[in-house]
Parts: structure tokens; sequence; C-alpha cells
């Protein structure tokens, strides 16, 4: 693909949009991540939501 | 019968729906990008002026719309939670604001690359140009803003209300071409009369403005569903200290 004497330019501006938008894909699975695991952690300590406590307690 | 708002305010609806929605959600956006670049690289023809650099106005108009897309979410969610109370609120304008920072520098950082082959220079104090830096500076002000105070609730009515203040500039930007003496081109796809671009060019863009919406939804209900699960994270460790707390109490006073 020839993209003229500005090919530089125009490969620069995408790879900087791949970059910036991998970069924010990135943080935002690894933020979920870190999040879910914190939760999971604090389950298996037994420290969980009142809704999930009601609805793990045997009912009367 | 519950409205789509009302199911949406609660946080445990939201993430059950969200996370069947967010597979559909990538995937689309993958597709549409991915037929944007084909269309943008192997059909669209250089432009009679610009010659192949148009090829970057692909990227750069999707992230300038998104840019001021996000700003207006961001708005609308703080009038949420400032007018509503709207569970969902507050929650919807800290996951934007990253994602709209990140676009805005896109679009400055597309549209200076764009701008050196086109106009001979990477950057002029143009209204325009100026305009967008400050609406980034603006996404930074509030992220700063909202990290630098620990009450939650506090952090979340102040950035809402610098959110709705900040909100001026948007028509700034919009009629900045128009206002003032710019390099910049006016509007040409969003104006009334219709498109000036020719529809060999105007089709990729469209795509590609498409692919870009609707990776940003994506992404804003990725980071939506993340601070849910920050909060529940918190709630729950505040709960577990208050319980070893009132225990180390029980213990001191038997």
């Amino acid at each position: 693909m020839d993209l003229g004497p500005h090919a530089a330019f125009i490969w620069s501006a995408y790879g900087a949009v791949a970059l910036v938008l991998a970069g924010l894909i990135a943080w935002l699975i690894l933020d979920g991540r870190v999040q879910a695991r914190r939760l999971a952690d604090l389950s298996a300590r037994g420290v969980t939501r009142r809704s999930e406590s009601r609805a793990a307690a045997p009912r009367s | 019968m519950q409205t789509v708002t009302q199911r949406l305010a609660n946080p445990t609806q939201f993430m059950d729906l969200s996370g069947r929605i967010l597979p559909w959600l990538v995937g689309a956006a993958a597709a549409i990008i991915g037929y944007g670049l084909y269309l943008s690289f192997f059909v669209a023809p250089p432009d009679y002026q610009q010659g192949e650099t148009v090829r970057i106005m692909y990227i750069h108009v999707p992230s300038a719309w998104l840019a001021m897309a996000a700003y207006t979410l961001i708005a609308i969610s703080a009038f949420g939670l400032l007018v509503f109370r709207h569970p969902l609120a507050d929650v919807s304008a800290k996951a934007a604001a990253p994602i709209g920072a990140a676009f805005t520098f896109i679009a400055l950082v597309t549209g200076s690359l764009w701008g050196r082959p086109t106009w001979g220079t990477y950057w002029v104090w143009d209204a325009r140009l100026t305009s967008v830096l400050i609406l980034f500076f603006l996404y930074l002000g509030l992220i700063a803003l909202r990290s630098s105070i620990e009450d939650e609730t506090l952090a979340a009515k102040l950035t809402a209300i610098l959110a709705l203040v900040g909100i001026v500039m948007l028509p700034v930007i919009k009629f900045s071409v128009e206002w003032g003496n710019t390099l910049h081109q006016p509007a040409s796809v969003l104006r009334l009369g219709g498109s000036t671009i020719d529809p060999s060019i105007l089709k990729p863009l469209l795509v590609m403005a498409l692919g870009f919406t609707v990776l940003f939804v994506a992404l804003h209900v990725k980071a939506m569903r993340n601070e849910i699960l920050r909060r529940r994270v918190k709630a729950l460790q505040m709960a577990e200290v208050a319980r070893a707390q009132a225990g180390q109490l029980a213990a001191a006073a038997e």
C-alpha cells in the first residue's frame, strides 16, 4: 500500500490511536480483574453483602 | 412494570444486563471498526486536495465527536446525580471521564499529525485547537478533583458541579470554527444543508464513527462495571472493619 510522501504521518496517527485504545482496554480489563479478585477474597473470608448473606442463609 | 431506567437504577440488575450485553458490544465494535479500516485504506480514494492524508480524518473526526459526546454524557450524568439522585449517575460520570480524556487526547494527536502535512504546522493557538485542549484539561481536572477528595459523596457532588459548569466548552468548540480566525475547516458533515463531503469519503467516515461509538459504549459499560465492583469492595471492607471493631469492644466489655 503506497500512502505517498506523508505515509509516516498517517501511520503515526493510526499507531497513536491503536496505542491509546489498547492501553485503555488493557487498563479496564486489569482493573476489572483486580476488583473481582478483591471481592472474591472478601467473600472467602466470609465478608459478603447483606443480600448474599440472606440468600445463603437457610430459610426457616 | 419497571421502566428500563428504573431497572438500570439497580446496580445488581445493571451488572446482570451489562454482563450479557458487553460481549455483543465488543464484537460489534471490532466488526464495524474492521470494516471501517478496510473501507478507509482499500476502498476510499485519496482526496483531490489533501491526497492520502485524508485517511487520518477517519480516526480524527470520530475521536473528536466522541470527545464531545463523552463530556455530554458526563454532564447528563452529573445532572442525574444532582437533581434525580440516580444511583448509577455518579458511576456513569466517573467511568466516562478517563475514556473521554483518551478520545480527546487521540483527537489532539491525530489532528496535529494531520495538520503538519495539510497546514504546514503541528499546532496553532487558534480557537478550535485551543478549546479542545481546554476540554482535555477539563477532563483531567474532573479526574484530579475526584481523586483529591476522600469523601466519595462530596467528591461526586463537587465533580458534578464542575462537569455542569464545564459544559460551556461544548458550544465554544462547536462554533469556534465560525467565530474566530482558524486554520481548521468548518463543519462539513453535521451542518445545515447537508454534508459537503463526497460519498466515497463520507461512507468510511460514518462507518468508523459508528464503530468508535459502539467501542465507546462498550468501554463505558466495562468501566461502570469496574466502578460498581470497586464500590462493593470498599463497602465490604468498611463493614469488615466495623465488625472487627464491634468484636473488640464486646471482648473488652466482658
